[in-house]
């Protein structure tokens, strides 16, 4: 049985402007350990995947479907159920690390707090165990910086604080939602470098949920592709990025210009992303595919397996596509 | 040999920044964001300006148009010093040099219509046209950059960032400048969409023989876009030169570190790149180290470069660093993580 096994997740939004379908009908597997990234453009569904997973939908959101933990139902689950889960079993790092944090509290007492609340442990033991934490995720002086307010960190040294935080209760998946966006380049360099070498020691599964493919390349052992809350594609990582299945994930690796080769010009996608209150029925990719018909627009050929380990959705063959 | 179209020596920008509670008579401290940058540009050609955040790439651009004030000589066609203008005679050059800003909704009046946002720089600068000819233009213009004439009645947040972003590349280019100024462009934009954007900028640019200045923090859409290449590092340039020559044989540490950190699309590409790290964090541009700025996080530096400021050398190709050259694998293991 696998660690994480989500089937057919969905999850729905109520809106003023009718009911925005955000995630339709996700299924995966995660098993202990493992590293999977998923790729989408902004409002393909992919951190609000993670928010369902973790039952931190707003208000006015709806999941349905499966997630199972360890085999235990965690959708929709009641917090006494969900509530041990989280930062124990499951841990998050969001992508603004100022935001995330409470500028009132002091990181060491926001740390604490985490091991106070769900591992029981006394104060005094609980700072020094988060003090060992910022250690580990390499901020210098970790016991004089614990005293410090999040406003004093850069936003580099925030993100670690993140990360310690979320580490605290030694979880067994952490879902990291564009942990390096916010951040410069070199500073993305150091903080991936530190996720791979954390999720090696601690042996930890990783949702990677980025919309840099790049980051995904270094990171992940499987990659899974949104598009307009659908998967579009999911495998391992280098026969996807070396023979892409599916439109869309060709197109976006064509669009990317690449700093090690000289390209003419760039391949664009035409249109624009989809307005997701008008769900479309069939590929939510169809309007701006190359090899779409008129059946694309009615029906999507659902996930299917097309060589070992990779699958796909898209009612052209590979072949057709060629 | 004629004047390059922009000829900028020694700029300089800094800023007055007061703590709370300090007394009237209390000097202000000067955060300085450029210090002395030099750079030439010529008609038709594309200059990227890279570093990370708060290394002053966008008080560059401003300073250029005098959005933020300056020091230092700017002279526009080997004439006039556009820092030394009263905004009144700053006006005429206006029409010359446009700019497109990062945040394509916040850039757009979200009260004015899409074919008023773009008719308002005519407005401004072309004062004899009749209602007619502008609506003319700015149709063909509207055309020219991929919306829809139909669109002209519609308020910007009708429209997505992409289309946004070609709104204001209309709105700067119906002038017929002779240089764009694009601050982070792209940065706001899907991969799918940066792309159209990228190639019509490309696109204009070759038809239209503008200058372009391109600033952005992504290092492969400035080496795709760019004729030539400054890095800015804490204020100043680490290296300036033509694009193949600083992405395949980047001399200047810093500018080495910078292209080692870039994630490349390719598993295999990505697993065999040695990333060079930098220790430590960015210092803070209210205090900069003595001597090359870069020095306290450069895997190379010596005694001599914190005494001596290291002045931009080497021609086509110029890196500001007493010691440029590849680093080698013993110097990168040496470099604190």
């Amino acid at each position: 049985m696998a660690m994480l096994e989500i089937t057919d997740l969905a999850v729905r939004f109520a809106t003023t402007d009718g009911t925005v379908s955000a995630v339709n009908g996700v299924s995966l597997t995660l098993d202990k350990g493992e590293t999977l990234g998923i790729v989408g453009e902004s409002g393909s569904g992919k951190s609000q995947l993670a928010f369902a997973i973790m039952g931190l939908l707003a208000k006015n959101g709806t999941a349905t479907g499966s997630v199972r933990f360890d085999g235990q139902e965690i959708l929709n689950a009641p917090r006494k159920t969900i509530n041990p889960i989280r930062a124990n079993k499951i841990a998050m790092v969001f992508q603004d690390p100022m935001t995330s944090l409470n500028p009132y509290m002091r990181v060491s007492d926001q740390m604490a707090e985490v091991l106070t609340l769900h591992k029981g442990m006394s104060k005094a033991e609980a700072v020094a165990e988060s003090i060992r934490m910022l250690d580990a995720v390499k901020i210098p002086d970790a016991k004089g910086r614990a005293r410090l307010y999040p406003h004093e960190f850069s936003g580099g040294m925030r993100q670690r604080v993140m990360i310690a935080m979320s580490l605290l209760c030694r979880p067994e998946l952490l879902i990291a939602d564009e942990p390096t966006t916010a951040l410069d380049v070199t500073v993305q360099a150091q903080i991936m470098n530190l996720l791979a070498e954390l999720q090696h020691d601690f042996g930890m599964a990783t949702i990677l949920i980025t919309h840099d493919l790049g980051v995904v390349a270094g990171f992940c052992k499987e990659v899974l592709v949104l598009y307009g809350g659908t998967v579009m594609e999911k495998g391992p990582t280098d026969p996807l990025f070396a023979t892409p299945s599916h439109p869309y994930t060709r197109g976006l690796l064509a669009a990317i210009p690449r700093v090690d080769q000289e390209e003419e010009a760039l391949h664009s996608i035409p249109g624009s992303p989809p307005n997701m209150t008008a769900a479309p029925k069939g590929c939510p990719f169809a309007p701006r595919c190359g090899h779409a018909g008129e059946d694309c627009l009615d029906h999507l050929h659902p996930l299917s397996e097309f060589a070992p380990g990779r699958w796909r959705a898209c009612n052209r063959s590979v072949e057709d596509l060629a | 040999m004629t004047a390059p179209l922009l000829d900028v020596r020694d700029l300089r920008v800094s800023f007055e920044l007061r703590r709370a509670g300090d007394l009237p008579w209390t000097p202000p401290r000067l955060l300085h964001a450029v210090s002395g940058v030099d750079f030439t540009l010529a008609a038709g050609e594309t200059l990227g300006i890279v570093g990370e955040s708060g290394c002053g790439k966008s008080t560059l651009a401003r300073a250029l148009i005098q959005m933020v004030p300056a020091t230092g000589k700017a002279i526009w066609r080997g004439e006039t010093d556009l820092l030394s203008l009263s905004p009144r005679e700053m006006l005429k050059y206006r029409a010359d040099i446009q700019m497109v800003f990062q945040d394509p909704l916040a850039s757009l009046n979200p009260r004015m219509t899409v074919g008023q946002i773009i008719a308002e720089p005519l407005r401004t600068h072309h004062r004899g046209l009749g209602s007619a000819e502008v609506k003319t233009k700015v149709k063909a213009m509207m055309d020219r950059v991929g919306l829809l004439p139909n669109q002209i009645n519609r308020y910007p947040h009708e429209f997505s960032g992409g289309q946004c972003q070609r709104i204001g590349i209309a709105r700067a280019l119906i002038v017929e400048p002779r240089l764009l100024i694009c601050d982070e462009p792209v940065s706001a934009l899907d991969v799918s969409i940066q792309a159209q954007v990228i190639n019509l900028l490309t696109d204009l640019q070759r038809d239209l023989d503008l200058a372009m200045i391109f600033i952005a923090h992504d290092l492969s859409v400035v080496k795709h876009i760019s004729d030539r290449v400054m890095v800015l590092y804490l204020g100043r340039t680490m290296e300036v030169a033509a694009s193949p020559d600083l992405y395949g044989a980047p001399q200047h540490p810093y500018t080495q570190a910078l292209l080692s950190a870039v994630p490349i699309p390719d598993p295999a590409a990505e697993r065999e790149k040695v990333v060079i790290p930098l220790g430590g964090d960015l210092p803070s541009p209210m205090n900069p180290p003595s001597g090359c700025v870069f020095r306290t996080r450069c895997p190379r530096a010596q005694a001599r470069c914190g005494e001596e400021v290291p002045g931009l050398a080497g021609g086509d190709h110029a890196t500001a660093c007493h010691f440029p050259g590849p680093l080698e694998m013993a110097e990168i293991d040496r470099t604190p993580a």
